[in-house]
């Protein structure tokens, strides 16, 4: 990660809602982060934290109705992806920016030969002719490491089994040479060595191809081993939002500290895994404060009451708690008079 | 986790065989058969627990389902208790099952979701009559207690509760009926991981309040290696290494395992080593290939890999290989 490398993402104050019977679902309630050219942030949280729906909103791509980008802006090359036309959208979605899903049988045609499916983007896109994409669409396949790529590219989806599946996505994705790539689970639906296969890959590529990769994970091992930064978020909003090494080493915010202590060690033994008692708040019914309060072992009356803001420490790990506020001493001492 | 001496045999599984058959193109030729699990023994002591572990496809949950015969399997003999439970009929079956019981990966699937906690629970201990009717109230609540419920989630149906609460669900109709062995398939691999760390803690409580035997099929080496006594690692429908916990984790000897274990990603960015990436894909289990399994994608293969299928021989102590070269690789 250089200094110079400009951003070529920025989210600001992002909310994505959604609009039910229920009442309104606050699924990504107010996301600022920023991606540099050549970096891979991750975004990692548990189901339901928002995680996946924040990749489907920079692509636009929230089923509406019911979801609704609510509030902020997606700078991308400081163009608000926002308030583009539909048709200025897709030029950009498949072609600057793309995504690889976690399941690419559902996200690639069953009746179309996987070759042709890679040139269509190429023909839209970079608006070759036939031949040309067809040639690309081979290049590709060969480029993410399928054998025989020729053969494989007149095959369907089911001729090919996860892990090829998984590499035609990647192709696809990559053929227009994007500069933002979402991996949204790449490696979810794999087995482990396929899946070692396939993060080797995207980090290959992704020094090759200069990309800003976003790593949307719940596995705290691929996070490890392939961002440089990462975003832990909880509820709708970040919590954290530090390098990597920091994340595991110091992590600061009690919800990213929980998540760490309750992994199961693969390199030493433990009696007992530490857990994080309760659980998440409903995205119907936002509690007012801080929205791990309830979960917290550290928490003050205060954390019920406001929300703390994403502050930037000293060190500029980003963390939203109130113990890391100047105001924290003040409130344990309100607390101890009481 | 007990003493070497008095650990006492409840399973032993002989050479167990699922095969199933594939629909083949034309009336004349031969049956085809995947062969899920092809000659797998091992055994289970009282009170341990022993993990499956492989990538999908192995064989790891058709074995397991296999030994409660949920897949009548092919070929082979499963004692328990000194008798082989392949050999009795329905009835005779039917009253063992309160001895061995299964929680399984969606708990969502496997529990009806029109019944209450109450119907669920109480439908398990009258068809094994374990709790007499009066008393089963009583029982329930402690059952709850037991898997960490309120009392209250008696009257409430399984849609409303989240999925680690689910999971409690199927732990306590588990226990309901005084088992001996519980097979958890995937049982955390749907959890996040604040909630599986719950359950695994949970898991480890129960196993020694009531002298638990576990047999644990997961593909997810980190939880593995917190729960395990013993692992066992299958690869393509055989058994390819069998070893204490420490044993398998710290000096694996087939080159399968060592992949397998240097694959996983580890939530330490500080960490670095040397990782073996496999090549390809796992082949199909209908034709395996010849020889041992893994020679496709064993960087080590040599011709006699390619032809000669390697027994599970013994290579230290309680520690189980099959692989011609496993001596040499060691060192």
């Amino acid at each position: 990660m250089n200094a110079e490398n400009r951003p070529i993402l920025e989210v600001k104050g992002l909310k994505t809602h959604f609009h039910t019977k229920r009442g309104v679902s606050r699924a990504v309630d107010g996301i600022d982060f920023t991606l540099r050219k050549g970096e891979t942030l991750g975004i990692v949280g548990e189901s339901g934290c928002g995680k996946s729906m924040t990749s489907l909103s920079i692509l636009r791509l929230i089923p509406s109705p019911p979801g609704k980008i609510a509030g902020g802006q997606i700078l991308f090359k400081g163009k608000d992806l926002v308030s583009l036309s539909e048709d200025e959208m897709r030029k950009i979605r498949g072609n600057e920016i793309s995504m690889i899903f976690q399941e690419p049988m559902t996200s690639l045609n069953p009746v179309i030969p996987v070759g042709e499916q890679i040139a269509e983007a190429l023909r839209l896109h970079q608006k070759m002719s036939k031949k040309e994409a067809r040639d690309k669409a081979v290049e590709m396949l060969k480029l993410v490491g399928i054998p025989s790529p020729e053969k494989r590219a007149k095959q369907e989806p089911f001729q090919l089994s996860g892990g090829m599946r998984q590499r035609v996505m990647i192709a696809m994705a990559l053929a227009c040479t994007p500069e933002v790539l979402i991996a949204d689970e790449p490696t979810t639906a794999l087995d482990v060595t396929i899946q070692a296969q396939i993060l080797e890959l995207i980090k290959d590529l992704q020094t090759k191809l200069g990309m800003g990769v976003i790593m949307i994970t719940h596995d705290l091992g691929v996070v490890a081993e392939t961002c440089d930064t990462v975003a832990v978020m909880y509820a709708g909003n970040i919590v954290e939002h530090a390098p990597t090494n920091k994340i595991f080493s110091d992590p600061r915010h009690p919800y990213t500290q929980g998540l760490i202590a309750s992994l199961p060690k693969i390199h030493e033994d433990q009696d007992e895994l530490k857990t994080i008692e309760g659980s998440v708040p409903s995205p119907y019914n936002m509690p007012l404060g801080c929205r791990f309060a309830s979960r917290c072992p550290f928490k003050q009356p205060i954390c019920h009451e406001r929300q703390p803001e994403l502050a930037a420490q000293p060190d500029g790990v980003k963390v939203r708690c109130w113990m890391y506020t100047s105001q924290w001493t003040e409130f344990q001492q309100q607390e101890a008079v009481k | 986790m007990q003493a070497q001496a008095e650990k006492k045999l409840l399973l032993q599984v002989e050479n167990l065989k699922q095969y199933f058959p594939v629909k083949s193109d034309s009336l004349f030729k031969p049956k085809s058969y995947v062969k899920a699990v092809d000659d797998v023994s091992f055994h289970l002591f009282e009170g341990e627990t022993l993990s499956i572990v492989g990538e999908s496809g192995c064989g790891k949950s058709t074995t397991g389902r296999a030994i409660l015969r949920l897949d009548e399997p092919t070929d082979g003999k499963v004692y328990y208790s000194g008798q082989n439970i392949l050999d009795l009929n329905k009835k005779e079956m039917r009253k063992l099952r309160g001895d061995l019981q299964v929680i399984f990966q969606d708990p969502f699937a496997s529990l009806n979701p029109r019944q209450t906690v109450k119907q669920i629970l109480n439908e398990a201990m009258a068809i094994q009559e374990v709790v007499p009717k009066p008393k089963r109230m009583e029982r329930m609540l402690e059952l709850l207690g037991y898997v960490g419920l309120p009392p209250e989630a008696l009257d409430r149906y399984p849609h409303e509760f989240s999925g680690g609460q689910r999971q409690r669900i199927g732990i306590a109709r588990a226990l309901a009926v005084n088992p001996k062995l519980i097979i958890c398939d995937e049982a955390v691999s749907a959890l996040d991981v604040s909630i599986q760390a719950q359950i695994l803690n949970l898991l480890k409580k129960l196993q020694n309040q009531f002298q638990l035997t576990f047999l644990f099929i997961s593909h997810d080496l980190s939880v593995v290696r917190h729960i395990s006594d013993r692992v066992m690692v299958m690869y393509l429908g055989k058994v390819v290494e069998i070893a204490e916990k420490k044993a398998l984790f710290d000096s694996p000897l087939h080159p399968y395992t060592k992949a397998l274990l240097s694959s996983i990603p580890v939530p330490d960015p500080e960490l670095k080593r040397e990782r073996v990436i496999l090549k390809g894909d796992v082949p199909s289990p209908i034709n395996p290939p010849s020889g041992c399994r893994f020679h496709t994608r064993c960087p080590f293969a040599t011709e006699k890999c390619n032809n000669e299928e390697p027994a599970l021989r013994k290579l230290g102590e309680n520690h189980f290989v099959s692989c011609h070269y496993a001596d040499e690789l060691a060192k």
